[in-house]
């Protein structure tokens, strides 16, 4: 199969002495470091460490579901599980995940800058981030908590005996962190860019990150005001969301949804990003409609913010407004169209190639796509009233969430893989993963799209036994998928001792990061770089070569 | 340089739009709730003492002016000038809180603190004294919703006496350097930013003050 892989020769080939993860050593110098990239390798070990304790709690789930009966733990243990499952995957691996590893990273060598611009703000992200996993995994091992990740009121202000308040802070605390994420990004993709880097020159990974932070920005700080009302009402007993003292729990699914609304689009956009690189890189050709997929992002966000109370159709919300929200909900079908209809336009006539990053990326086409249309039955109100709470909806944004972003981000690290290590990861079995995680996934989710359309209500250890069959097919495909997760775990760690050496440019990609040494300086470039070529100038890139040729030969 | 001074001030001014949507959260609840329980609301209000709000109010507003003659003390290098402008400032922040703390006690005194100590009954069976100003009874289901209010009002300047804390807490430090001779070299973005914050936790008192005591006061 043909390749666009090309790497220097191994024999003579050697990673770069002076690099910015041989720049300092010891342990104080990555507790203390401002170098975004040393920081997003810092996140990258945290958020993966977060993602295998929400997988082992998606295992324990998916194991209790093999057998109708609530066997393997009683229903409040699965309540727990499934709690912070959600917790965890949300907020400590799903908000960070690109934005703060391949975003921290990338962002700044994108724009033309030696770092973010502010590095001190960063690395305090960094330690809010860690602060708040701490204090959740804390509420986890002292009795973990019952109320779903939404922490819907009254059940965690009044009703739950378990850990809210612990949980709440820590949530609240990791939304600082992300806040400070979002807004370095922002101030740094404004002032910082390299001269000649207009705004239209930004690659779209820049652009779709630079939409999540603005959604960062404007809705975490609600979310956090909530979760303050809901301890306060816990602990000395408010009554901002108390019915029996004229409060209104409804309110409280305003204010939590105006921002975990929005939060959806802040873990899928930087995702969206990814794929506009990958797709770009390995079908050699400019992303068709650069400006509208650009402006897509950006009308993602905006729209994101007024669709909130379509996840409360069912909780007592006016007709008229839930007919409203329904209609503005389709409305975010058509940026999101845009992209995808774009990609494939990029596809087209493309010179495409199979390395590892675009598998992943077209699995990301396919899933997304099918999470993003059952989200149209989802927000048509009629058929969101028989959809929703049940398993329908459970596959409905794990086909966006896992399917969508979790392969984008997979795509990401491999994609990037070489220029943050330097070195290659193994390419075969690489792409054997990307297939494995491809069937395991389907295999796990679109039972459950069954289930839910048969009426399976989700949150509950025990079903009837007609649902067995459907149960154990998304439990065997768990275990695919998580095979699938565990091998690029094992030949990432190895490929940093024994991959090949993979020089400045392997994918003869032509965003600047590509450009500069692999693993980078700790300053990025030595010269600020002047940039006078478009994005994705496939025949500037060969010129270049040309022109290194002509003068090195 | 100016590259810089341009590039925290941005950052600042993003920071403060995330503390407008922070306080916006609650700004909606008050305007729902103050929809639904109109009657207890303008009770509720006229149980807040006006004379130490609007005591506050002007003291934040010197702070505020006092702050601003920091910055341009700070910008024209006049180093007694901007010691002197911190320490009014700090001076007139402990006087909002101490003000404040003020008014909580008499809260705590009347049983007006949400929770389980709170109590309606001053609003079923007012005083004679309130009565003679005007103050009608409410019925009992009514008087109940002036929780919700006082549970906004707590939460509110609650918020609010956090700001000025944190803001306390930093203007110390920045005072400490000042004293020692700081911020007469021209990097004064610190100082810069420190006011915009401080005018931000001024303007959201500025909008706290009229929604919690004053517009229903000619009821």
């Amino acid at each position: 199969m043909s390749t666009i892989l090309s790497l220097p020769d191994q024999t003579t080939a050697r990673v770069p002495k002076r690099n910015y993860l041989t720049n300092e050593n010891g342990l104080l110098s990555w507790l203390l470091t401002g170098d975004h990239k040393r920081i997003a390798i810092l996140y990258l070990i945290s958020i993966t460490f977060f993602f295998f304790i929400g997988g082992s709690l998606a295992g324990l789930i998916r194991l209790e579901l093999l057998t109708p009966q609530s066997d393997l733990m009683a229903s409040d243990t699965y309540n727990k599980v499934f709690t912070m499952h959600g917790v965890v995957m949300v907020f400590l691996f799903l908000v960070p995940s690109v934005p703060a590893t391949l975003g921290n990273f990338l962002i700044p060598i994108m724009v033309g800058a030696k770092d973010l611009a502010f590095p001190k703000i960063n690395l305090l992200s960094w330690y809010l981030y860690m602060a708040a996993g701490v204090m959740t995994l804390t509420a986890m091992i002292t009795g973990g908590v019952d109320t779903g990740w939404t922490f819907t009121t009254p059940m965690s202000t009044h009703f739950s005996n378990t850990n809210v308040v612990t949980t709440g802070l820590g949530v609240f605390i990791a939304g600082f962190s992300s806040i400070f994420t979002g807004l370095n990004f922002i101030v740094t993709i404004h002032k910082m860019r390299a001269p000649g880097m207009t705004w239209f020159k930004l690659p779209l990974f820049v652009w779709s990150n630079y939409a999540a932070s603005i959604l960062m920005v404007l809705g975490t700080p609600v979310l956090a005001i909530t979760l303050v009302l809901v301890v306060l009402e816990r602990t000395i007993g408010i009554g901002v969301f108390d019915p029996t003292k004229g409060g209104d729990p409804i309110l409280f699914q305003h204010l939590f949804w105006f921002y975990s609304h929005p939060a959806v689009y802040i873990m899928i956009l930087p995702g969206m990003g990814v794929i506009s690189e990958v797709i770009s890189t390995f079908s050699r050709k400019r992303v068709f409609g650069y400006t509208a997929v650009a402006f897509s992002s950006v009308a993602i966000a905006v729209f994101g913010f007024f669709v909130w109370a379509h996840h409360m159709f069912i909780m007592g919300v006016s007709n008229y407004a839930v007919l409203v929200f329904s209609l503005l909900t389709m409305l975010v079908a058509v940026p999101t169209a845009i992209k995808i209809f774009n990609w494939a336009f990029t596809l087209y006539k493309g010179s495409i190639t199979f390395e590892t990053p675009m598998l992943y990326a077209f699995g990301f086409m396919g899933l997304l796509t099918i999470g993003g249309l059952t989200g149209v039955f989802l927000g048509a109100s009629g058929t969101d009233i028989h959809l929703t709470e049940t398993y329908f909806i459970v596959a409905h944004f794990h086909f966006v969430m896992v399917g969508g972003m979790l392969m984008a981000f997979l795509s990401g690290v491999h994609f990037w893989w070489p220029k943050m290590t330097g070195r290659m990861y193994p390419e075969k079995l690489s792409q054997l993963a990307a297939v494995v995680t491809f069937i395991g996934f389907n295999f796990t989710f679109f039972p459950q799209f069954l289930l839910g359309m048969l009426g399976m209500p989700r949150r509950y250890a025990a079903y009837p036994p007609e649902f067995q069959v459907l149960n154990v097919f998304s439990t065997a495909g768990a275990t695919i998928l998580g095979v699938g997760y565990l091998l690029p775990m094992i030949y990432l760690i190895w490929s940093l001792k024994y991959g090949a050496v993979a020089g400045n440019n392997p994918w003869q990609a032509t965003g600047l990061e590509w450009q500069i040494q692999s693993p980078p300086l700790t300053e990025n470039f030595t010269t600020i770089p002047v940039v006078t070529q478009d994005v994705y100038d496939y025949e500037w890139l060969e010129r270049q070569k040309e022109h290194e040729v002509t003068h090195v030969g | 340089m100016e590259q810089q001074t341009e590039t925290t001030s941005f950052g600042m001014w993003l920071f403060l739009l995330t503390e407008i949507m922070f306080f916006g959260g609650l700004f909606t609840a008050y305007l729902i709730y103050r929809n639904w329980y109109y009657p207890a609301f303008v009770a509720g209000s006229h149980t807040l003492n006006i004379f130490e709000g609007s005591l506050n109010t002007l003291v934040l507003i010197t702070s505020s002016f006092t702050m601003a003659m920091g910055v341009w003390c700070a910008e024209t290098k006049r180093h007694k000038g901007l010691v002197w402008s911190l320490i009014a400032t700090l001076i007139l922040g402990l006087g909002f809180l101490g003000i404040k703390a003020d008014e909580y006690h008499e809260k705590y005194v009347l049983h007006h603190i949400p929770g389980s100590t709170f109590s309606p009954q001053g609003f079923i069976h007012p005083s004679a004294e309130a009565i003679k100003e005007g103050e009608k009874p409410l019925a009992p289901d009514m008087a109940a919703k002036t929780e919700v209010y006082f549970s906004l009002y707590f939460a509110m300047t609650g918020m609010h006496a956090l700001h000025m804390i944190i803001g306390i807490a930093l203007l110390c430090g920045m005072l400490a350097k000042a004293v020692r001779g700081g911020y007469m070299d021209g990097h004064i973005a610190f100082v810069e930013n420190f006011g915009l914050y401080w005018h931000f936790v001024d303007i959201v008192w500025i909008f706290l003050f009229p929604l919690l005591y004053l517009i229903s006061r000619h009821q």
